[in-house]
C-alpha cells in the first residue's frame, strides 16, 4: 500500500460532459451556476457561443465538449465559472456541464509527451482515470498571448 | 459640532449612445461617432456603384469634398441574414457610412466592458466593448472597425482603376470624333 503524503493532495473539481468527467484545478474555480440566458452577438470565434451576466461582469460561454467528447452538449446543468489565464491577466469563461460537479483531493500524475495540450495531468479516483484540464489550451484566446498553467488564486468565495 | 453631511459620490461617467438594429440584432454606437443620420434614400442620387468582388460588403461610394466615403452594408460585415437597410450612419473621423435596419432609441452607458479575450478573431476589431442595458449585453461598435486600412486601400485603389478606365474611355471617344471630324474635312 502506497501513502501519499497530504502534501501531494491538491483540491480539484471533477465536472461531467455526457458520460465522461474531467478535473480543473479547485484554485481555478470561481463557482457553479444554474444556467441563465446567453447572449449572442456575432462574432467569429467558434469555440463561444455568447456571453452571461454574473455578478455584474460579462462573462464568455466556451462550450468545450466538442472538443472533449467529440459532440455539442444538448442539455446542461450548470455553468462552472473558471478563471482562464492570458499570459499575465486572468478573466472568468463559463463551461457549460451536465452533471453536478464534485469536489476532490487527490494526486496528479503530471501528463506525458503524447497528451493532447489541454491536458494537464490525471487522477485517479473512484476507480477512472480523468483528465485534468489546462483551460488555457482548451478554451480559445489570443495565439500571441502564452499559455500559463500555473493554479491562480480564487477571485471570490464559492457560495 | 460639525453637521453630519450625507457624502455624495460623484455620478457616474456616461456616454450617449445610439442603439441600433441590423437584421435584427442590437448594437450600439457613440452618438459622438455620428456625424449624420440619412434615409437610405437621399443616398440614391449622390451615390456611385464600385465593384470590389473580395469586398462584397461596399457596394457604393459617395463623395464628400476631398474624401470618398464607402457605404458598408452592416448585415454583410457582421456576417447576419440580408435585410432591407432603411437608414444610413455617416461615421465621423472615417470614411465610412453604415447601411442599418433602423434605430431602436437614444440612450447613456455608464460602463463598457473590454471584450474578453476569448473573442480572439475579427470581432475584436470590430467592437470597443460590451455593455450592459436593462440586463441585456449590447456589443458597442468601433466606428473604424467597418473597413481595415487594407480594405480602404483595396477600394481606393479600384477607384482610382474606374476613374483611369473611364478617362480612357472618353479620351477614346474625344479621338474618335476629334477623327471623325478630320475625315469629313478630308472629303
Amino acid at each position: 500500500m502506497t501513502l501519499i503524503a497530504e502534501s501531494d493532495l491538491q483540491s480539484f473539481v471533477l465536472l461531467r460532459l455526457g458520460d465522461r468527467r474531467f478535473a480543473v484545478a479547485a484554485t481555478q474555480i470561481a463557482e457553479l451556476v444554474p444556467p441563465s440566458r446567453v447572449f449572442r452577438f456575432p462574432h467569429h470565434t467558434s469555440d463561444v457561443e455568447g456571453v452571461i451576466l454574473r455578478r455584474g461582469r460579462i462573462v464568455p460561454v466556451c462550450d468545450v465538449a466538442e472538443k472533449l467528447i467529440g459532440k455539442g452538449l444538448k442539455s446542461r446543468r450548470f455553468y462552472l465559472i473558471a478563471q482562464r489565464r492570458y499570459g499575465a491577466q486572468t478573466e472568468w469563461v463559463a463551461l457549460p456541464v451536465t452533471g453536478d460537479c464534485e469536489l476532490i483531493n487527490a494526486e496528479m500524475t503530471l501528463p506525458s509527451d503524447t497528451d493532447a495540450p489541454h491536458v494537464s495531468g490525471w487522477l485517479s479516483h473512484a476507480g477512472d482515470v480523468i483528465e485534468v484540464l489546462n483551460l488555457a489550451a482548451l478554451t480559445p484566446g489570443p495565439s500571441d498571448i502564452a499559455a500559463v498553467t500555473t493554479p491562480l488564486q480564487p477571485l471570490e468565495a464559492r457560495p | 459640532m460639525r453637521p453630519n453631511y450625507p457624502i455624495k459620490s460623484p455620478a457616474p461617467r456616461t456616454e450617449q449612445i445610439i442603439l441600433f438594429r441590423v437584421s435584427g440584432q442590437l448594437f450600439a454606437v457613440s452618438s459622438a461617432s455620428v456625424q449624420e443620420v440619412r434615409g437610405v434614400d437621399s443616398l440614391s442620387g449622390a451615390a456611385k456603384e464600385i465593384s470590389q468582388p473580395s469586398l462584397r460588403k461596399v457596394k457604393h461610394v459617395v463623395r464628400r469634398g476631398e474624401n470618398s466615403v464607402y457605404v458598408v452594408n452592416a448585415a454583410m460585415h457582421f456576417g447576419l441574414p440580408p435585410a432591407p437597410p432603411a437608414l444610413v450612419f455617416v461615421l465621423r473621423q472615417t470614411r465610412t457610412a453604415l447601411l442599418i435596419d433602423g434605430i431602436e432609441k437614444m440612450t447613456s452607458m455608464s460602463r463598457l466592458q473590454a471584450l474578453p479575450l476569448a473573442f480572439c478573431h475579427e470581432e475584436r476589431g470590430w467592437y470597443r466593448g460590451l455593455t450592459t442595458l436593462d440586463q441585456s449585453v449590447v456589443p458597442v461598435v468601433k466606428p473604424d472597425g467597418f473597413l481595415t486600412p487594407e480594405e480602404l486601400f483595396l477600394l481606393d485603389a479600384s477607384l482610382s482603376n474606374e476613374a483611369e478606365a473611364e478617362a480612357e474611355v472618353s479620351r477614346i471617344a474625344e479621338d474618335n470624333a476629334q477623327h471623325g471630324i478630320d475625315t469629313s474635312m478630308a472629303q
